[in-house]
């Protein structure tokens, strides 16, 4: 590569995320895979708990809508919320990989199962406005993650245990979500609603203030009277745990603060993801929330940097002209108008080619340069985000070219993202 | 054309930009498209580099062919604040509720409702019509909710039956179901030549199809140009590193041994990519949907990027010019 053609050198060089020493270290114990939809969180995850327990931790992952055949090579493609042993991980540094994918809806059940005798456990379960609450509405799915890691982290049979986070919009809804739900469940409206249930039904109306009754009045007959007579009965079924739900997200919240845990930020090296992955920085800081780094997954690489994509299109062209000075006996001579290019030096004038050779050979150059421009972009991307947060110690992995469903190739992530990142 | 044109997809996917392209490819010669956001993320405003759409009709985009293209932010709290006072002409008191928790409560867990306002402000642009009985717009295209959700968003009946069984919202409820039930909708799923994003696609035109819901394309996202074609991706993995290393040299790159094994390195590796593709497209043959592709744009989408998204969608749907 000449000096011309050098990538400016980018102002702020980031630290290598070291990622061996954080699964090593027994004070670790609980690792959250945190960022944007669809960026590789899941992966991260299981990838990090793999290496974790194959260097002799025994680590629980919690995953969270994994992809099908992930489920399947990790053997816990059945929901049945409890950790199952994962056979494929390799146990002779002494340690072992547990795995669950979390059910939503039976963990919200297993709350309510704990917190309430029997009868009324079935009576909250088979109410209409508790089916459609815990099937998921907004944050439903975000409280329950957070629940389960509390749970997990309780019955402390784990040295480490590695999270990933609900495919949401924004990384900062697994942070805010199950305290908006716990606020709502625990909330003025719902004690309010509750008031009337509570003092024996109708004859307890009296007792409520003007605004109440025009509130449930109007909202009753906007939106029919039986869902709020749901509501009520769910509300005063779930009398016992009130308060609670407020408390136990503020637990597990506290619990992410406390030293132990790590926070690592999943983003794909495009802007909108890298985006999302500056907010969820800043937020941590805000929260005192320990940022141990960012993984940037999905990172295209090539073995041929020195060959740079306008070189590789000048050559491409030659090649092309070559095809059409066919000489009539399968040979061509290769010398068109883009052999003047500025950027490709003149070929020689006598080099024969075959017009199967030189069309093979142009379509690898342009694959070559479409790589070549993807990696531009993306280290652009990179130099905007390690510009503005220094700080971030940062760990690739590279694309591979097909999805990431079994041990073999999560090992593989494992060891990407505890390499040290080559500058490209 | 159906005129209320729903988009939904696995998250990332493209489904806001998707839904902009086709606004503005349905918006040809003098017609009007209404594109709608339901998630209160101001996705259109940041892809049409507006700033923060207020909930208010508004023109965002001239299509060529002097269409027009309007967008609205539907916020389902003031959606149920004008509801409450068109049928009760509650001032003062909406914002009593509001104060109790009222709104956020009807809004953002009341199971259904929420749904229910904003697929019925979709659907009143929909049968809107001007003073000369014309509708006001000849389509609405929707930024939806993604796969996981759309078919429960959508279904707002049968949700809304098993909660809120009378009153204006069971009301309004029934005559969403009419609009959306009808030929007047179809709903599109973007996806990518992925797996994830496949399988998520398979099963939720699935979860339509048995809701009843019309299923309309299978929208594939950033595709990929084919830069070898399979002949040549099968032939580079065979011998032809002389043939190559000599072509190299030919067309004047320096180094070209050195280069022989990286350059077919990317080659197998782009045949991988190439025959996940062709099992993912085989997959979505399967659903038995029309299928159209849409380019990757390199640089990201901007606005030209959807103006050229929108050229794309236009001669696929063949929508005329006229
Ligand atoms: N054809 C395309 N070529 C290149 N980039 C694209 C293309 N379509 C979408 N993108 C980019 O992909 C990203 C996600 O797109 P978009 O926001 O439209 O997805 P979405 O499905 O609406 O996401 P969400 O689920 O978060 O609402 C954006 O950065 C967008 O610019
Ligand atoms: N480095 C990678 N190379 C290739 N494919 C990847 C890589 N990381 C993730 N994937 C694939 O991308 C898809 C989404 O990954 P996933 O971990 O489920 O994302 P998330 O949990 O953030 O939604 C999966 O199909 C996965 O196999
Ligand atoms: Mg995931
Ligand atoms: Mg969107």
């Amino acid at each position: 590569m000449t000096a011309a053609e050098a990538a400016p050198e980018p102002a702020a060089v980031p630290h290598a995320l070291e990622v061996d020493p954080l699964l090593d270290d027994p004070a670790t114990r609980i690792v959250v895979c945190c960022g944007a939809g669809g960026v590789g969180k899941t992966t991260t995850a299981a990838a990090l708990g793999l290496r974790a327990a194959e260097r002799g931790r025994k680590v629980v992952v919690l995953t969270i809508d994994p992809a099908r055949r992930l489920a399947q090579s990790m053997g816990i493609e059945e929901l049945d919320n409890t950790p199952r042993r994962v056979p494929g991980a390799g146990t002779d540094a002494g340690g072992e990989l547990h795995a669950m994918m979390l059910d939503m809806k039976r963990t919200f059940d297993e709350i309510v199962e704990a917190h309430a005798d029997p009868e009324r456990a079935r009576a909250i379960l088979a109410n209409p406005f508790y089916q459609s609450l815990s099937a998921g509405f907004a944050g439903t799915q975000e409280y329950m993650a957070m629940e389960k890691l509390g749970q997990l982290r309780a019955r402390d049979e784990w040295d480490l245990i590695v999270v990933d986070t609900p495919p949401s919009r924004s990384a900062l809804d697994f942070l805010d979500a199950p305290k908006r739900l716990g606020s709502f469940l625990d909330g003025r409206l719902i004690r309010a609603l509750m008031a009337p249930a509570k003092v024996g039904g109708r004859a307890g109306m009296k007792f409520l203030n003007v605004g109440m009754s025009m509130m449930t009045g109007t909202l009753g007959k906007l939106l029919g009277g039986q869902l709020l007579r749901d509501v009520q009965t769910f509300v005063a079924a779930m009398d016992t745990m009130f308060g609670g739900f407020r408390t136990r997200a503020d637990a597990t919240y506290r619990l992410l603060q406390a030293p132990g845990t790590a926070f690592l930020v999943v983003a794909a090296p495009e802007r909108d993801a890298l985006r999302e992955a500056a907010y969820f920085v800043e937020r941590l800081a805000a929260e005192d929330m320990p940022l141990e780094g960012l993984v940037l997954n999905r990172v295209h690489g090539s073995a041929a940097t020195g060959l740079s994509a306008e070189r590789a299109l000048a050559a491409a062209e030659n090649l092309d002209g070559a095809r059409m000075v066919d000489q009539g006996d399968g040979q061509t001579r290769v010398g068109g108008p883009a052999a003047t290019s500025p950027e490709a030096p003149a070929p020689e004038p006598t080099t024969e080619v075959p017009p199967a050779d030189a069309e093979l050979t142009a379509g690898l150059l342009r694959l070559h340069a479409e790589r070549m421009q993807v990696l531009a972009r993306e280290r652009r991307t990179r130099d905007r985000f390690t510009e503005l947060h220094p700080d971030v110690p940062l760990a690739e992995v590279p694309a591979l070219a097909a999805d990431v469903h079994d041990l073999t190739t999560l090992r593989a992530i494992g060891a990407h993202l505890a390499t040290p990142r080559q500058d490209r | 054309m159906s005129r209320l044109q729903v988009v939904s997809g696995k998250g990332g996917t493209g489904k806001t930009t998707v839904a902009a392209a086709l606004a503005l490819a349905l918006a040809t010669e003098g017609r009007r498209t209404l594109l709608v956001e339901v998630e209160g993320r101001q996705g259109i405003a940041q892809l049409f580099e507006t700033e923060a759409l207020p909930y208010e009709e508004r023109k965002i985009a001239v299509a060529p062919g002097g269409g027009e293209v309007y967008a609205l932010a539907i916020d389902a709290e003031r959606a149920l604040l004008d509801y409450l006072q068109m049928f009760y002409k509650l001032g003062a008191a909406g914002r009593a509720l509001k104060k109790l928790g009222a709104i956020d409560f009807a809004t953002t867990i009341a199971p259904g409702v929420r749904d229910v306002l904003l697929t019925g402000k979709a659907c009143e642009a929909v049968r809107r019509k001007d003073g000369a009985g014309r509708f006001v717009y000849d389509h609405v295209v929707m930024d939806a909710p993604p796969t996981g959700r759309v078919t429960r968003f959508l279904n707002v009946n049968d949700e809304v039956a098993g909660l809120a069984r009378m009153g204006p919202v069971h009301h309004q409820a029934q005559s969403v179901m009419r609009v959306i039930k009808s030929p007047e909708t179809a709903v599109h799923l973007v996806t990518l030549l992925e797996e994830m994003p496949v399988q998520e696609t398979a099963d939720g035109v699935a979860e339509l199809r048995a809701a009843g819901l019309p299923v309309g394309d299978v929208l594939v996202n950033m595709v990929r140009p084919r830069l070898l074609d399979e002949d040549a991706v099968r032939a580079a993995a065979g011998d032809r590193r002389a043939g190559v290393a000599r072509a190299l040299a030919a067309a004047g790159v320096s180094g070209p041994e050195r280069l022989v094994d990286p350059l077919l390195a990317q080659a197998a590796e782009h045949a991988r990519r190439v025959e996940l593709e062709r099992e993912q497209r085989e997959a979505l043959a399967k659903l038995r949907t029309p299928v159209r592709e849409l380019p990757l744009l390199g640089g990201g989408v901007d606005l030209a990027g959807l103006y050229h998204l929108a050229r794309t969608l236009r001669r696929d749907l063949g929508v005329s010019d006229a």
